[in-house]
């Protein structure tokens, strides 16, 4: 495929995913905006994968591996720490029985 | 792996992420969601270990144990109510390692000086700027919110002609490498410079405006992720990051209405630095009274004897970690028959839904949670509204007094309610340092103290009657 070609696919999917993205955040009640903001940290950890990618790429010049491989240090943790805190909070959401007040 | 099933296999993972966002819709089944999501992000590693290109795996392995058992331990142990910090610091490194892979991409292949196509070198420095900025300004944010500098706006003079002056130098520094001047000096003084504006680009802004200044952060280190993506001609990289970048904005958007400022008046309106002359016109206007302070027996007569009380949770809960002992305090009010709710404002605490999740951690119901609107309508047949360290979300001067400088900010209106009680340390007025006339009110009276100590008194004086 040519660059350019790639390129405007890119774009596409691109433009698509802000209209997905503001659809489906939109019908987020704002009881849970806290666990939706620690939720989407959590997903563009997805940067591991860039990571990862020039890291290991197995350069000569060290220091691009270098700099690749602290990305992937401070990636992982937005991964780990991200999802696990997300779960604690939804954990504390889960569904109860609610007393009924006398009314 | 081929390029082909490594891009489907990705497409899995994207799928998951949208899953997840789907699932955060209802609290019944947002946890799944993210187990989900956690999902698909092992698949795409996975995915990405088997690729060709991939020579050295121990390295990344012992740095993705190293980051992890960080991550690991932060989420771990940190208190519910310091959730907005761990969120603002987990956020940082995310954009910090967006700007590290452009810096090591370019070194990678910017030896060979006009090769680079112009589209890779535009997203290469985008990702590079916009990552900087998210990582130092969320540093500072967690540096704030952790109370390690003040949380007071840092002003001085000429600032935002600074910031504008650097802004306009890293914009040259970004034109300049992409129109072809691949030099590494000049990458390496782009990121530094990012760094430096990040920093000056969120000290001015004050500790109640937090939450707004997180949410856009969080759409800063998506849009970084999503740049990353161009540059190395990712789709899960494009799709997630952006994902993220529309979910950071459309929040950041909620939070300005919430409190009826525009962003551009959160980011560089300096908040509070208003705050004298507008206490001036409070002191000159119509609103001398006393303020009345009680004791906490007095309170849990009125509380016990009511038909229908309100709670309304501001920071003042979440620092004094009184939300456990607020529930406590509310199933002794049930059990005598009194109805209890809680009325939630939008921006109350450090970040959007923050008391949600402080008073979810304690075990109470979700459907008593009353959002801004909702509990409005009720406070006109409210006996008594018990403000328990909110300050600004409570403050009528919103809706009466035009020359305060959170004028028009929709509040919950509590001086409709029969009789006000405040939980609050001091006299000293809040995190925006704004007077709040409702404390003159004579319907109002004060139960002065640490917000936990005063509900647990409470507690107890309401068992003995």
């Amino acid at each position: 495929m040519s660059h350019g070609l790639l390129l405007s696919f890119e774009i596409t999917i691109l433009v698509l995913a802000i209209f997905l993205g503001f659809e489906v955040i939109s019908k987020v009640p704002t009881l849970l905006h806290t666990p939706l903001m620690s939720g989407t940290n959590a997903i563009h950890g997805i940067v591991i994968v860039g990571a990862m990618l020039v890291a290991g790429a197995g350069h000569k010049d060290t220091l691009t591996t270098v700099i690749g491989l602290v990305a992937v240090v401070l990636a992982s943790a937005n991964v780990v720490g991200g999802f696990v805190v997300t779960d604690r909070m939804l954990e504390m959401f889960k569904k109860r029985e609610r007393k009924e007040p006398d009314s | 792996m081929s390029r082909e099933t490594t891009n489907l296999l990705y497409l899995v993972t994207i799928v998951t992420f949208v899953l997840a966002l789907r699932f955060l819709s209802n609290p019944a089944t947002a946890r799944r969601g993210n187990q989900i999501g956690a999902a698909g992000m092992l698949l795409a590693i996975v995915v990405t270990f088997l690729q060709d290109s991939i020579v050295s795996y121990w390295e990344i392995a012992v740095g993705m144990v190293i980051g992890g058992a960080f991550g690991l331990v932060a989420a771990r142990k940190v208190r519910m109510t310091a959730m907005p910090q761990m969120v603002a610091l987990f956020n940082g490194v995310g954009g910090g390692a967006a700007a590290l892979i452009a810096l090591s991409e370019f070194h990678n292949i910017a030896p060979d000086p006009g090769t680079l196509q112009k589209d890779i070198s535009a997203s290469i420095v985008l990702s590079a700027i916009i990552g900087s900025i998210s990582f130092a300004g969320s540093m500072i944010a967690f540096a704030k919110l952790q109370e390690l500098i003040g949380g007071r706006p840092i002003v001085y003079p000429l600032q935002q002609a600074t910031n504008a002056v650097l802004f306009a130098a890293l914009l040259a520094a970004a034109i300049a490498i992409v129109a072809g001047t691949e030099r590494q000096w000049l990458m390496w003084a782009l990121v530094c410079g990012s760094l430096l504006f990040g920093v000056l680009f969120v000290l001015p802004i004050g500790g109640a405006d937090m939450p707004v200044v997180i949410s856009l952060l969080n759409a800063f280190t998506g849009l970084a992720a999503a740049a990353t993506g161009f540059e190395l001609e990712n789709n899960v990289l494009i799709v997630s990051g952006m994902l993220v970048g529309a979910s950071g904005t459309l929040l950041t958007i909620l939070m300005g209405r919430a409190m009826n400022r525009s962003i551009t008046n959160v980011l560089f309106g300096a908040f509070g630095q208003l705050a004298p002359s507008a206490a001036g016109a409070t002191a000159g206007g119509a609103t001398d009274g006393q303020v009345r302070s009680a004791s906490a027996e007095d309170v849990a007569v009125m509380l016990a004897y009511a038909h229908k009380v309100v709670f309304v949770p501001g920071y003042g809960m979440a620092v004094a970690q009184a939300q456990h002992d607020v529930h406590t305090l509310a199933d002794l009010l049930e059990a005598r028959g009194v109805e209890v709710s809680y009325a939630i404002h939008p921006v109350a605490g450090r970040m959007p839904g923050h008391m949600n999740v402080l008073l979810a951690e304690a075990n109470v119901p979700y459907p008593q949670l009353k959002e801004m609107d909702e509990a409005n309508s009720e406070f006109g047949r409210t006996d008594v509204a018990l403000i328990i360290g909110a300050n600004d979300v409570v403050n009528p001067d919103a809706r009466n007094n035009q020359g305060s400088p959170i004028y028009g900010m929709p509040i919950l209106n509590v001086d409709q309610a029969q009789q006000v009680v405040v939980l609050k340390r001091s006299m000293n007025p809040g995190f925006a340092g704004i007077e709040n006339p409702l404390f003159l009110n004579p319907k109002t009276v004060m139960l002065f103290g640490d917000a936990k100590e005063s509900v647990d008194k409470l507690a107890a004086s309401v068992k003995t009657l």
